[in-house]
């Protein structure tokens, strides 16, 4: 029987569309400590993801169509819409070829996102920095024996996304979103380029890239008739490595770059482990314990960075039931300033088409001068309710 | 079931032989190689389809009766050298918020299998630790080694018996894990004569108690001559819990490659 009498496309559905609306609540335990910030200590916010996805018939051609949108009580600028994909993508049986806006994830801690380059971080929506925005990219990927090799050309930059006035998680002096100054002259239009190799060899995933282009990480500057914070993006270059060793139980991790750019050469790495052990007390799930060590050398005129000498130690609770309910709780503490940051981030499924999740964040000890210290009264407690359909 | 017992011609071959041997090793043997080459006949007549796709829903039903059920879809590469594991693939469809999980596995008889995780919400692909082979699949009563664990040299066999299953008549034997982290201490397992498939296979836990009861049913064959069981019926005996798997029509020979079961493909699955 030929490939062709059976088809492979049988299998696939053409035309899938789904998505899912989400209703926010977090309460913070402080007020806010900010001139203009509201002073509600309770934010209501509404998001929805609308998702269309295509293929052809013979599977070698799709689409994907994802529109995100918040609406957000208190924040102004946390109400947003974007684009988390909007391409086409051809692919054979060696070769993709993908135009439009993607998302793409490199690297394997937990603790922090450190080689993760390619996506703008949509930082209103969570402080985490998982949330991204669509890059726009042509992407061409060959998928050989020795591994993947792909090629990114990065025709538009993102702006990161930042809390209004009105909003948590802002420092006193106000932002200046509106007015990024750039390094290049091509501003938003400089065409940023990465290559990329990955591939695993037995117990060990390995992938290393190259980057040129504009820094995703803005660096701030005091300046403007207000005394505002103006975002500088400038040129940078960089090299990231991500490596997993999987033995047993034992996940080992390390992720590290190299950054040329506006002063000094920066070396930044995480290094860890994640040991899990399964189905324990006669089987409620899976118990995992993750510890990080996190290395930054960048000097203060650079952009900043909480994770430059920190520990981060975390428990991750998997119940492998009908609910598919997990936990994953942990702190990160600064080792010279002491500076800790806790997190929980648990979710359980309500019904077949209901997510219900909880998080909280508590920041505690930070001085006056420490990064952290601007938003040390935004600790919150998040309830979420999603509904897919 | 009916416990028959074999033939007396064979009990007294036996019995003669054990006359002329210092202990019964060769006895052991004999019913070791009928195992093997039972459970042999029965997994190689299944072989020879290149590769498979089949949608499949999931029944799982708590001792209180509540019940939920996931649906997804298995895509296997056979690679036909009986010393190295097939390729699987597993995309998750509904419950909506794991749509697009997916699940690549590279099989190994009898190491620990390479495995990755694609969360679809982060782009994430993650190598992920297959050491919890025996723990449950997605929440269900089905762990993952019971899918993969059809593979022929990832046990050794005892011959046991022959009875009577159904309307059939059946080999039973007895097989014992021989890869690294099973859950299982043993299982018995039942084939019957006539098209030489699994009927019903008994999982006993480390501790050798009776842990799970499967069910294979309603068997259909495809190009005269892959079989296979379109409902499976996993009953837990120790927390009164059961899983149902339910597949639909199978597709074979579709030319997936080893390209399809890679992880770099895991971003581009639909």
């Amino acid at each position: 029987m030929s490939t062709s009498e059976l088809g492979v496309a049988d299998v696939y559905d053409k035309l899938d569309i789904s998505g899912n609306i989400a209703f926010q609540l977090r309460g913070f335990t402080q007020n806010s400590m900010w001139k203009d910030q509201n002073t509600s200590d309770i934010e209501s916010s509404i998001s929805g993801e609308w998702e269309i996805r295509w293929q052809n018939n013979s599977n070698n051609q799709r689409v994907s169509f994802i529109t995100f949108a918040r609406w957000d009580e208190n924040d102004k600028k946390r109400s947003h819409v974007d684009f988390r994909e909007a391409y086409w993508a051809y692919q054979n049986e060696d070769v993709e070829l993908l135009i439009g806006l993607n998302k793409v994830f490199w690297g394997v801690a937990e603790s922090v996102h450190l080689i993760d380059i390619i996506n703008q971080t949509d930082l209103v929506e969570n402080i985490n920095q998982e949330e991204k925005l669509g890059q726009p990219m042509i992407r061409l990927a060959f998928q050989e024996d020795y591994g993947l090799l792909s090629f990114y050309l990065l025709p538009y930059f993102r702006e990161r996304t930042f809390s209004g006035p009105d909003g948590r998680f802002r420092s006193e002096a106000p932002i200046n979103a509106d007015n990024a100054k750039y390094q290049s002259s091509s501003k938003r239009k400089h065409l940023d380029f990465a290559i990329r190799y990955s591939h695993y060899f037995g117990d060990v995933d390995l992938g290393f890239y190259y980057f040129n282009g504009t820094n995703r990480d803005p660096r701030l500057s005091m300046g403007g008739v207000n005394s505002e914070l103006l975002l500088n993006y400038d040129q940078i270059e960089q090299i990231g490595l991500d490596l997993q060793y999987t033995n047993s139980s034992w996940l080992w991790k390390l992720e590290s770059f190299v950054r040329d750019g506006y002063a000094d050469s920066i070396f930044a790495g995480v290094v860890g482990f994640e040991y899990t052990f399964y189905q324990v007390f006669d089987g409620i799930g899976d118990v995992g314990i993750l510890f990080e060590y996190q290395h930054d050398d960048r000097s203060s005129v650079e952009s900043i960075t909480s994770a430059d000498n920190d520990f981060f130690l975390g428990s991750r609770w998997t119940s492998n039931n009908m609910n598919d309910g997990s936990i994953l709780a942990g702190f990160i503490l600064d080792k010279k300033t002491s500076e800790t940051f806790y997190s929980i981030e648990a979710k359980t499924r309500l019904k077949e088409n209901f997510l219900l999740s909880l998080e909280l964040k508590v920041a505690t000890n930070s001085e006056l001068g420490e990064p952290n210290f601007p938003q040390s009264r935004d600790d919150y407690l998040e309830l979420q309710i999603n509904h897919y359909f | 079931m009916n416990i028959h017992s074999d033939t007396p011609l064979k009990n007294i071959l036996c019995m003669s032989l054990f006359l002329f041997l210092p202990h019964n090793s060769l006895y052991a043997n004999a019913d070791s190689e009928k195992g093997y080459n039972i459970a042999a006949r029965s997994d190689r007549s299944d072989r020879g389809f290149s590769d498979s796709v089949v949608e499949m829903t999931m029944i799982l039903r708590n001792s209180a009766g509540k019940q939920a059920s996931r649906t997804l879809q298995f895509k296997t590469l056979e690679i036909p050298d009986e010393s190295v594991g097939d390729k699987g693939l597993i995309l998750f469809r509904t419950p909506k918020d794991i749509e697009g999980t997916a699940l690549l596995s590279h099989a190994k008889i009898l190491k620990s299998d390479d495995q990755w995780l694609y969360l679809p919400a982060l782009k994430r692909v993650k190598r992920i630790s297959s050491r919890n082979k025996s723990g449950p699949f997605v929440g269900s009563e089905f762990a993952f080694e019971d899918f993969t664990a059809s593979e022929l040299n990832k046990f050794s066999y005892k011959y046991l018996r022959k009875e009577n299953c159904g309307k059939l008549i059946c080999d039973v034997i007895e097989r014992i894990p021989l890869y690294e982290n099973s859950g299982y201490k043993k299982q018995i397992s039942w084939v019957d004569n006539s098209i030489y498939q699994l009927r019903k296979i008994e999982f006993y836990d480390r501790k050798g108690s009776l842990l799970k009861e499967l069910i294979l049913l309603d068997y259909r064959v495809y190009d005269q001559k892959y079989w296979r069981p379109h409902k499976l019926k996993m009953n837990n005996i120790q927390t009164k819990k059961s899983s149902d798997l339910i597949y639909d029509a199978y597709k074979f020979n579709l030319g997936l490659t080893d390209s399809d079961f890679v992880k770099g493909r895991l971003t581009g699955l639909r």
